[in-house]
């Protein structure tokens, strides 16, 4: 699965990393930081539900 | 009995914003296949998320169609799926397991969602019919919309955070002269405390807002179409619109008679199973529940993260309420999250200000609110990535000092 994220819309609320900190991590330049764009298949369920929580709807996941 | 004889159950939902459209999807995704029900009091499908009408879709960065919540849920293939939108429910039975709607027609169900959110208090005794808007759906966007296309004078009345983000869109997005008028100190002094609450005053006055703080409204002015807004110390604010952000009530009068306890929104256990009635549950701006964080103490709250978190974790109480035994009923005791954005300024708060007895600066952009020497809250301001370790300590119940 890959990991897409639309970086318009993102607006660094962190909800993806309080979810699934192993891919999403905002740094202290404000950014969102994706650490694996194509996560394991382990991590599917934290990843759809950082998705799902994006209050800005900037995740996408591929696959 | 579980989900194996799905095709005999029916579930619905009442209420189809956010949460209640979380509880759907969830309920979906977790197996259930029978008769769901969902029935909300706006035409439009999916959704509209409500964050961007107070920002980029009121003030023109986003067109409307970008504005709306993405859904697992296909009515085009989903033939259990039943949606019955511009309807409202008026009347529920939880004896007889009904729900009434306004066309006279009625809902049965096995379990039932609660996610009817809240409306927009309004002025008393506002005699004008035009120029006087509330901001919580999209009719209400494209209406205000409309009216700010041209010269006006703006006034927003409350100063809490649809009356800030709108007096921002109006006033930076949209170049309008804006006076915010509040009854309290500050704005979102109530939340945010003293101190950053005057910060937020100091935005909107940085950018040319007249703020007029500790002022009630005791009327407004103009025949047909509102003029101005009059103050209780005689002042009249000149306003060719006026905004309405006072706050909003839990839509809980259908309610009444059915069984339910209803005091302050839908009163819950800490799971969101609702009391008073079997196989109910909650979500989202209309429920009550005690929050496992904060001692049990009952608490409704009226931010996105947690309609969109309430929502799939009611839908899974319901699951397990329904003898569905892969799913247990769990508490929620999720950290609250809110965001605000006004001229740029990034407003972040994680966990809860309530019965806060002091403040304090850790580090630069972070409040702590404390409560007997707890972190229960922490306001980020331009410090995003601060939010989640605040997150962590919040969710630790950490003992002060904190350096997360």
């Amino acid at each position: 699965m890959r990991v897409v994220v639309d970086f318009d819309a993102c607006q660094s609320n962190a909800m993806c990393q309080a979810e699934a900190p192993e891919v999403f991590e905002v740094r202290d330049d404000g950014f969102l930081y994706v650490l694996q764009e194509e996560p394991d298949k382990a991590l599917r369920a934290k990843v759809e539900e950082a998705a799902r929580l994006c209050p800005t709807q900037a995740i996408t996941i591929d696959g | 009995m579980g989900l194996s004889a799905p095709k005999t159950m029916r579930i619905a939902v009442v209420g189809a914003s956010l949460a209640g459209m979380r509880a759907a999807e969830t309920l979906r995704r977790h197996g259930f296949g029978g008769r769901l029900t969902i029935v909300g009091t706006e035409r439009h499908w999916p959704p509209y998320d409500r964050p961007p009408l107070s920002k980029e879709v009121l003030g023109g960065k986003w067109p409307l169609e970008r504005g709306l919540l993405r859904t697992e849920l296909d009515p085009g293939t989903d033939d259990e799926l039943d949606l019955r939108l511009g309807r409202r429910a008026i009347a529920l039975d939880t004896t007889a397991r009904t729900i009434t709607l306004d066309d006279d027609t009625t809902v049965d169900y096995d379990g039932l969602v609660v996610a009817t959110g809240a409306t927009p208090r309004t002025l008393p005794g506002v005699q004008q019919t035009r120029g006087v808007h509330v901001l919580r759906t999209v009719d209400d966007m494209v209406a205000l919309r409309a009216d700010l296309d041209g010269p006006a004078h703006v006034a927003v009345v409350g100063a809490g955070f649809i009356g800030c983000e709108v007096a921002a869109t109006c006033r930076q997005q949209l170049g309008h002269p804006v006076s915010l008028v509040e009854t309290l100190a500050a704005p979102l002094v109530n939340i945010l405390g003293e101190e950053m609450g005057e910060l937020v005053a100091q935005l909107h006055r940085q950018h040319g807002v007249d703020t007029y703080f500790g002022q009630m409204v005791t009327g407004l002015e103009g025949t047909q179409r509102v003029d101005g807004v009059r103050l209780v110390d005689g002042t009249l604010v000149r306003a060719d619109i006026v905004i309405v952000g006072i706050g909003v009530t839990p839509n809980t009068d259908w309610l009444e008679g059915s069984g339910l306890v209803v005091d302050d929104g839908v009163l819950c256990d800490a799971t969101l199973a609702a009391v008073g009635a079997e196989n109910v549950v909650a979500a989202g701006d209309v429920a009550r529940w005690p929050h496992p964080l904060y001692d049990g103490e009952l608490v409704r709250v009226e931010h996105w993260t947690n309609a969109a978190e309430q929502g799939e974790q009611a839908a899974r109480t319901l699951l397990a309420l329904l003898g569905d035994g892969d799913h247990e009923a769990e508490p929620f005791a999720t950290v609250s999250y809110f965001w605000s954005d006004q001229y740029g300024t990034r407003l972040q708060l994680v966990g809860t200000t309530t019965g806060h007895d002091r403040a304090e600066h850790p580090e630069g952009g972070v409040t702590a609110y404390l409560r007997d020497e707890r972190v229960i809250g922490a306001l980020c301001v331009n410090r995003p990535n601060r939010t989640i370790p605040w997150r962590r300590a919040i969710e630790a119940r950490a003992a002060w000092p904190v350096a997360p």
